[in-house]
């Protein structure tokens, strides 16, 4: 028989797997959506273009898909599996795993890289005329002024993605990731116990909430002041 | 000699010429008012001037010496603009304040970075920020917003925010102090207070360059004004002269209005 304890060491594995998977995005793909924004507004057309339509054709298409081409592309295409790479050193769980976070990364970096842009043109031209009239260099402008702003502008919309990505993690069993949701859906498969599906939803709402409040408490941080 | 020599200065926004060759003079704790209806380019003036465009003709001395030449490369350098633009401030219609930043920080950070970048702030910074936020608190007290000091922009009115933004731009001490259209974001009420600090800033000799659509200001405030019409100067003279005996049939139709 099940108890909370032995379901709680099952999941345990699972659950650091989630959390690796969440921090791991978030690490990567937010520098990469920075880059990403600036290539999407880069004065060079041709560059902005294709960072555009590169955009546009991620965020079109389902992240289950993506992961889907990350990981057994190189292996059925290119007869080059990923769990062959010597990087990985023969690991699949790690092959697997570094697979679904190329394809959370670079999905997740879409999403932020047009809140960024969205944050970054949102601000008035008067705040840029404001610094330049009054003798600050671009640099002393955009990190003395307009980069608060930018936050503030994104505090919202980040909060929606990540409380997204946290719940999207699950899309990770897809491809032979043991993350927590997959964990409690073996149990339920070879025991026939139901409840470790409800505690793994506990988990993400207790997650999701974790998230909320952070981003509530930033946002108040910043908006004691203005608007 | 002027202060203020602008001459000859041209510019286009692609096919459309805005402004098609403006000269004038401004002499030292003079007051220019600049009128005439939208669209005639007033601000885009006010913007060469204050280095938010680069007029593509034309030149501007200010004390005699040439700080800007559409003609010479060397002054439309970054470098040289960076370096001249100290001459002009400029207050925006829509003050344009810094959200983030108390009223006394929108007061000093500008001229903090300034200090920095000169390394005049390696030497002493707290002394540095003690003798600016003096500075900005004898703003203040002048403008009566001394109590305002820790407040930040979204909780003041317009006309205080108006007010602050003249502060801030008086901390980095222009030659030549220019306004566009600084009150006509604001009710009746309001503006009344910002003509007043303006009006002050006359009294104690400040060169401004002010574009108004308040007459009475205009007349009564300034020792010359300029109209403007389709990017000429189609008249101008002293108050009295143009609104005395406007001479140009446009002139005479715009202050009719
Ligand atoms: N950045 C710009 N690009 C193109 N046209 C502009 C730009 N700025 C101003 N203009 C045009 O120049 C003319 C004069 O504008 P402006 O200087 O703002 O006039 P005013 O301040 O007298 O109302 C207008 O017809 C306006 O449409
Ligand atoms: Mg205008």
């Amino acid at each position: 028989m099940e108890t909370f304890l032995s379901v709680s060491a099952k999941l345990a594995q699972g659950f650091g797997t989630t959390l690796a998977l969440f921090f791991l995005t978030l690490l990567f793909a937010i520098p990469l959506g920075l880059l990403f924004a600036c290539l999407a507004r880069a004065r060079f057309k041709p560059v902005r273009w294709l960072m555009r339509a590169f955009i546009y054709i991620i965020r079109g298409t389902p992240l289950l898909l993506q992961l889907m081409i990350v990981v057994y592309l190189p292996g059925i295409v290119f007869d080059h599996p990923l769990t062959k790479w010597e990087i990985f050193h023969q690991s699949t769980d790690l092959a697997y795993f570094c697979g679904a976070l190329f394809a959370f990364v670079i999905n997740y970096a879409c999403y932020f890289s047009e809140i960024f842009r969205g944050g970054i043109e949102n601000i008035p031209k008067g705040q840029y005329e404001a610094c330049e009239v009054l003798g600050m260099s671009k640099s002393q402008a955009f990190f003395k002024v307009i980069l608060l702003q930018v936050i503030r502008n994104i505090i919202a919309p980040m909060s929606n993605e990540v409380v997204t990505l946290v719940k999207d993690t699950a899309l990770a069993r897809t491809v032979s990731v043991v993350e927590i949701y997959f964990a409690a859906s073996e149990i339920l498969r070879l025991q026939f116990i139901i409840w470790p599906l409800f505690y793994t939803g506990a988990f993400y709402l207790a997650f999701s909430a974790l998230v909320t409040l952070f981003f509530g408490i930033v946002e108040k941080k910043l908006s004691r002041y203005w608007r | 000699m002027a202060l203020l020599e602008v001459r000859e200065l041209k510019k286009n926004f692609g096919e459309t010429e805005v402004l098609k060759g403006i000269s004038f003079d401004l002499n030292a704790n003079e007051v220019l008012s600049i009128i005439g209806s939208s669209g005639s380019g007033k601000t885009t003036l006010l913007r060469c001037l204050n280095f938010l465009e680069h007029a593509d003709h034309g030149c501007i001395s200010v004390d005699g010496k040439r700080i800007y030449d559409a003609a010479d490369p060397a002054t439309r350098a970054p470098k040289a603009i960076h370096k001249n633009r100290t001459n002009f401030g400029l207050v925006f219609q829509s003050f344009n304040l810094f959200p983030q930043y108390s009223v006394l920080e929108n007061l000093t950070l500008a001229a903090m970075l300034k200090a920095k970048e000169s390394g005049e702030g390696k030497i002493n910074k707290k002394e540095l920020k003690e003798k600016l936020e003096q500075q900005g608190m004898e703003l203040l007290t002048r403008i009566g917003l001394a109590d305002k000091k820790d407040a930040y922009p979204c909780m003041l009115s317009g006309g205080q925010q108006q007010r602050v933004a003249i502060a801030r731009a008086l901390m980095l001490t222009p030659r030549i102090l220019c306004f566009d259209e600084p009150t006509s974001a604001l009710d009746p009420e309001l503006t009344k207070e910002v003509l007043h600090v303006i009006k002050d800033l006359r009294a104690a000799g400040n060169t401004m360059i002010v574009v108004t659509h308040e007459m009475e200001f205009a007349k009564n405030a300034s020792d010359k004004v300029i109209f403007m019409s389709k990017g000429v100067i189609e008249e101008s003279g002293t108050p009295e002269e143009l609104f005395g005996s406007p001479k140009s049939p446009v002139l005479r139709s715009f202050l009719m209005q």
